[in-house]
């Protein structure tokens, strides 16, 4: 981390004052992701989302809601559901049945004849859609033929249609920001799982989205490693990032989240603020999870 | 009779020997680069999810890797004009009728070869790709590719390789390429010894040269910033541990 506040400070700072990751001057656009006149309402919806690989439904009805600027922790175990619902709300994979929602915009389909009726939109316009969300990887997928720097100025040149000095500039300034201004020429493969997932962040976050989905940032880091991915990830909700964080790091979930979701066998079976969730959960299934992973 | 070093020297520095060679290098490049291109867009059809384009191209790979090269070799020089009247003009050279026989037939091969490059590519790298928004177009020219190039690179240098000694099958049809220049020469002379010999040097350069390029092009897909010059020719040559 670059910045010297302690990062288990839970004192938010002035986010206009102080911002080391979404300095709207440094971003991908003109437009800030964190925009304090955008309409009011959740961000990020799901609307009763359904989804089956073959004849096993993996989501069952899946309905929440991410208010601007909050953080929602994803809790659950592994085959719950989590990384698919993540997926699907990326625009990665199309969903069978409900919607998702940005900005109380329908987004991934379009209507279609009568009767309610939708299909998916053709990959170039999802493609356009998908620049508004940002997503972080269980296994950081970083482009092994590119050096650090290059993976981030990726999106910017070839989606958002800036000159190679510009994307330079911005995406150098954006790792200096993550703590890898020595490692702009290190290739995936020189670095560490800890650099190569801020790499990752970096990359998604230079092109300034309106929300950003982590899936399982930390779980494929060794131990040692998890602190400064996580510290990054907690700089970043301080500044107001909206954020759906998949994870298994209840420590994380509890200093950070403002909402925490439990998810099992494709449904939402729990959702609520952290104190209550992790004090008193309200189901069982919810209390023997966090007990196994405590 | 001995070997005579003289006639070895005289055939190895001829004329025809080196028009010939250069024939061969120039038929062997071109097959070559028009099958790798062949290759990718059969790669890309079979992997695109289109059970009529998947089904082309697998028809297509049958076919060509079934049918012994020299026959496919012979068809075009001997039935197309045949059948299309427009190729029994002048300008259907046996070089012309060689390429597209030839390129035709590798292609089959790459695309079997490009087919495993992008087998070998993570899922996780298009997932990622598009995640940052980018059309489909460009997820493959500046993710995929560049990656299944990396891959393809040893087993294409192997048909290269195989691609050259390939085109001797050219002399068939009255290309004057090495091997024919050869055998012309062996039928006055009877000195079989010393003309093999120079064309089996002849074919020992050509290769080497080819084995160099390949370690250059090795070393630029290496992917590290310790790369030193940047792997130029020079330390392609001094070997893959010099730093």
């Amino acid at each position: 981390m670059t910045n010297s506040t302690n990062p288990t400070d839970p004192t938010p700072t002035d986010p206009s004052a102080h911002r080391l990751l979404l300095d709207p001057a440094l971003l991908g656009d003109a437009e800030p992701g964190v925009d304090a006149g955008a309409p009011s309402g959740p961000l990020l919806e799901a609307v009763e989302i359904h989804k089956r690989y073959g004849r096993n439904e993996v989501l069952r009805g899946v309905s929440f809601e991410v208010q601007r600027g909050d953080v929602k922790a994803v809790l659950g175990p592994s085959g719950s559901g989590k990384s698919t619902m993540l997926r699907c709300l990326a625009l990665l994979e199309p969903i069978d049945a409900g919607e998702v929602r940005l900005e109380g915009r329908i987004v991934g389909v379009r209507p279609a004849g009568s009767g309610g009726r939708s299909v998916r939109l053709p990959e170039v316009e999802l493609a356009h859609q998908r620049r508004d969300i940002g997503m972080v990887f269980q296994r950081f997928n970083l482009f092994p033929h590119l050096t650090a720097l290059g993976n981030v100025m990726l999106g910017l040149t070839e989606v958002r249609g800036r000159s190679k000095a510009e994307a330079t500039d911005i995406a150098g300034a954006m790792l200096e920001r993550v703590g890898l201004g020595a490692r702009v020429r290190f290739y995936p493969s020189e670095l560490s799982g800890g650099q190569q997932q801020r790499v990752a962040i970096a990359r998604a976050l230079v092109m300034n989205p309106k929300v950003m989905l982590f899936d399982e940032p930390t779980s494929a880091l060794d131990p040692e490693l998890v602190g400064e991915v996580l510290a990054v990830m907690e700089e970043l909700a301080r500044e107001g990032m909206t954020m759906v964080v998949v994870t298994h790091e209840i420590g994380f979930a509890k200093r950070v989240a403002d909402r925490v979701i439990m998810m099992d066998e494709g449904q939402i079976i729990e959702d609520g603020a952290p104190d209550e969730f992790f004090a008193s959960p309200r189901h069982e299934r919810t209390r023997r999870f966090l007990e196994a992973v405590n | 009779m001995n070997f005579d070093p003289a006639i070895f020297w005289q055939a190895l520095t001829s004329q025809q020997f080196r028009d010939g060679a250069l024939i061969a290098i120039a038929l062997t490049v071109a097959a070559q680069l028009t099958a790798v291109v062949i290759g990718l867009v059969l790669a890309l059809m079979r992997a695109s999810g289109n059970r009529v384009l998947g089904a082309a191209s697998w028809t297509y790979v049958w076919i060509f890797r079934a049918i012994p090269t020299l026959v496919q070799l012979l068809f075009v020089w001997n039935a197309l004009p045949q059948l299309i009247p427009a190729l029994r003009e002048d300008w259907f050279s046996p070089f012309l009728a060689a390429w597209v026989a030839l390129s035709m037939n590798e292609g089959a091969y790459m695309a079997e070869i490009v087919r495993s490059g992008l087998l070998a590519i993570d899922d996780g790298q298009q997932l990622a790709a598009r995640a940052l928004g980018m059309t489909p177009r460009s997820v493959f020219r500046r993710v995929i590719l560049p990656q299944v190039m990396r891959v393809i690179i040893p087993p294409t240098a192997n048909e290269f390789i195989t691609m050259l000694k390939i085109t001797s099958l050219a002399s068939a049809i009255s290309l004057q390429e090495l091997l024919t220049y050869t055998q012309q020469s062996i039928s006055i002379t009877f000195r079989f010894a010393e003309y093999y010999a120079a064309a089996a040097i002849y074919y020992l350069v050509i290769v080497s040269v080819f084995m160099v390029f390949q370690a250059w092009l090795e070393r630029r897909f290496l992917w590290t910033s310790q790369r030193g010059d940047a792997g130029g020719l020079a330390t392609a040559l001094r070997g893959k541990g010099a730093r």
